[in-house]
């Protein structure tokens, strides 16, 4: 393993801005990984450090395969995790919103392309992310609809679901769009909420990313075959909307079945405690995400199901 | 009148409310819309609006139509100093046309939509934002400059920025109202947090102005500023960006030309007592952005400056 300085910014006021890789093997440019983008992503910091100890590992005992390079950078943006902020503490702008980025541009646009000409190249590109909606969902692989993409590869996590989402507008600037959009296959594998650490769900991810890794012949790893994947348009999940704001007393979690008309929620009265509005299930489904916040504005996403 | 356009309800005891104050004049039919506060720290938009709200509810039989004003696209995020929707990731201009089934964000910002379509004109007022102070100007997509050109050359102001199409700006509040054939026009000017009364006054003037011109306006109209407007297709636009971190001293004001060679500022190190960058113009061309925020890091933004000659 090389462990290398492949940015470096100074600061008036605080010590340099320096993101850190971690380079095993060499060869192929087989997989690249990305971690924290946002200062509140401790979750996706936490699983790349834990695969950097993991690959040492590996290293030492001579299974990574040889021919294949693999970098790992588990953070991109320490700055702000470091004082609590999720963006770029000067002007809170996304690094994720700036891909490919501009080296001669505005700070966060020439962050995101040093990082850029650092990741590009490879085969395979992984961000460890956080879905978009601050909650619980269940571990998936997300993957861009841009004409490039190859959804049975994102299968090979072994995660229960393998989402493909049709771009917006603002998400043309993303690394995942950029990466896919510059030849390499790109995947967000997202779990966890922002801000925490969840043990067993990283323990998932890591295994996925081992596994997805032994499946290319990257590495030499046994791991546990992970399940098969289902593939989803994400527009085809159904969303659940608030009809009133209130306390969120929810009854359903990740991964659970439920039935036409079943009750999922109730928005309670802040002052009295009664019952605003009950939030049913439109379909026969599998609940996928739940919201973390306990209050809830009207018209805030309450639940996303797949459909049966 | 007052109208209460969005009512989105709040978890403790209050409504998220996007308000308008409806003014109709004579038995013209057009309508024109003032907008502002997409992005909360953004404050000039606040002096037109009561500015225009005043003059045209003392001078109503003045009026041949009607003139909505919208102080507040994002009231929470003005409320609260947020330049965003609080509790809510994305720049409010960068969801847009919005989407009925999305977050409360993307529900707000369909309702918006639905709001202003078939306006005869929006104005869609900005004032940058805490880093840049900005000469009243338009920006107008490459796309629609035929339509809006004309039109905003109407408005009194300094600068006519017609810039390039990109993708992300598809997102934005005017991209979206053009795109549904409402012209829609950008105005920046200032810097946040602030109010500039000055550059509040050339811009009321020009609106009474360019409401006189789509006929909606039959009173008479402050004289316009001197000068011309320059407009952008006929040179370039350059981007100064810092090559240090540090603090910027500028050594010029805003709406300046600046000769080749200028110094227009400093980036200097307040630990060291040494100066880091001195800033200079290549080329000679008018300043119409510079940075008002001092403290800064490689790359960031120090100046536009417009210089008459074709990259």
């Amino acid at each position: 393993m090389k462990r290398e300085l492949l940015f470096v910014l100074p600061s008036t006021f605080r010590d340099e801005f320096r993101i850190q890789g971690f380079r095993f093997g060499s060869g192929e440019k087989s997989i690249a990984i990305v971690g924290a983008m946002r200062g509140d992503e401790l979750q996706q910091q936490f699983i790349c450090s834990q695969l950097v100890n993991t690959l040492q590992d590996l290293e030492e005992r001579g299974d990574l395969v040889p021919g294949h390079e693999i970098l790992v950078v588990p953070s991109a943006n320490p700055f702000a995790m470091n004082i609590g902020k999720r963006f770029w503490a000067m002007d809170n702008t996304d690094i994720n919103r700036m891909f490919p980025g501009y080296s001669l541009g505005e700070t966060t646009q020439r962050i995101a392309a040093a990082l850029f000409e650092q990741l590009q190249g490879y085969r395979f590109g992984v961000q460890m992310s956080s879905y978009y909606l601050a909650g619980h969902y269940i571990p998936h692989v997300r993957m861009m609809h841009t004409g490039y993409e190859k959804p049975e590869l994102a299968q090979g996590f072994g995660l229960p679901y393998t989402f493909l989402r049709n771009p917006k507008p603002f998400d043309t600037t993303t690394l995942n769009y950029n990466w896919q959009i510059w030849e390499t296959q790109a995947f967000s594998v997202c779990a966890g909420q922002p801000g925490h650490i969840d043990n067993d769900s990283a323990r998932d991810i890591v295994s996925a990313t081992l596994r997805f890794m032994a499946l290319h012949g990257i590495i030499k790893c046994r791991t546990h075959p992970g399940y098969y994947s289902e593939l989803q348009l994400e527009e085809n999940l159904i969303t659940v909307k608030a009809r009133r704001a209130g306390i969120l007393y929810c009854l359903v979690r990740p991964d659970e079945s439920v039935r036409r008309d079943q009750v999922l929620a109730r928005i309670l009265d802040p002052y009295d405690g009664s019952v605003r509005w009950e939030a049913r299930a439109p379909e026969d489904g599998t609940v996928f995400y739940t919201p973390a916040k306990p209050l809830v504005h009207e018209n805030s996403v309450l639940f996303r199901i797949i459909p049966n | 009148m007052i109208k209460t356009v969005i009512s989105t309800e709040l978890p403790v005891d209050e409504h998220l409310l996007i308000r308008k104050n409806s003014l109709t004049g004579g038995s013209g039919r057009k309508r024109i819309c003032i907008v502002t506060g997409t992005h909360g720290d953004e404050l000039e938009g606040q002096y037109i609006c009561w500015r225009i709200g005043e003059l045209l509810q003392s001078r109503l039989s003045e009026l041949d139509g009607t003139v909505d004003i919208y102080p507040a696209l994002n009231p929470m995020g003005i409320d609260s100093i947020t330049r965003g929707i609080p509790n809510f990731d994305l720049d409010m201009n960068r969801i847009f046309p919005g989407d009925p089934m999305g977050s409360m964000a993307e529900n707000t910002a369909h309702s918006i939509i639905e709001e202003l379509r078939g306006a005869d004109l929006v104005i869609d007022i900005h004032s940058s934002n805490i880093f840049l102070y900005e000469v009243p100007q338009v920006r107008i997509n490459q796309l629609t400059a035929g339509t809006l050109v004309p039109l905003a050359e109407k408005l009194n102001l300094d600068f006519l920025w017609v810039h390039e199409a990109a993708t992300v700006l598809e997102s934005t509040l005017a991209y979206s109202l053009n795109s549904l054939n409402t012209p829609t026009l950008v105005v920046e000017m200032g810097v946040g947090m602030r109010i500039t009364q000055s550059y509040g006054e050339q811009l009321v003037t020009g609106i009474l102005n360019l409401m006189r011109h789509l006929g909606v306006w039959k009173g008479d109209v402050p004289p316009l500023k001197e000068g011309r407007t320059i407009l952008s297709t006929k040179g370039t636009v350059d981007f100064i960006n810092a090559s240090a971190s540090g603090v910027f001293i500028p050594l010029i004001k805003h709406s300046n030309h600046a000769e080749a060679g200028q110094l227009i500022g400093r980036i200097v190190d307040p630990l060291h007592g040494t100066v880091l960058q001195d800033v200079k113009l290549e080329k000679p061309g008018f300043v119409f952005t510079i940075r008002a925020y001092p403290v800064v890091y490689e790359g960031s933004l120090l100046a536009r400056v417009y210089r008459e000659e074709k990259a």
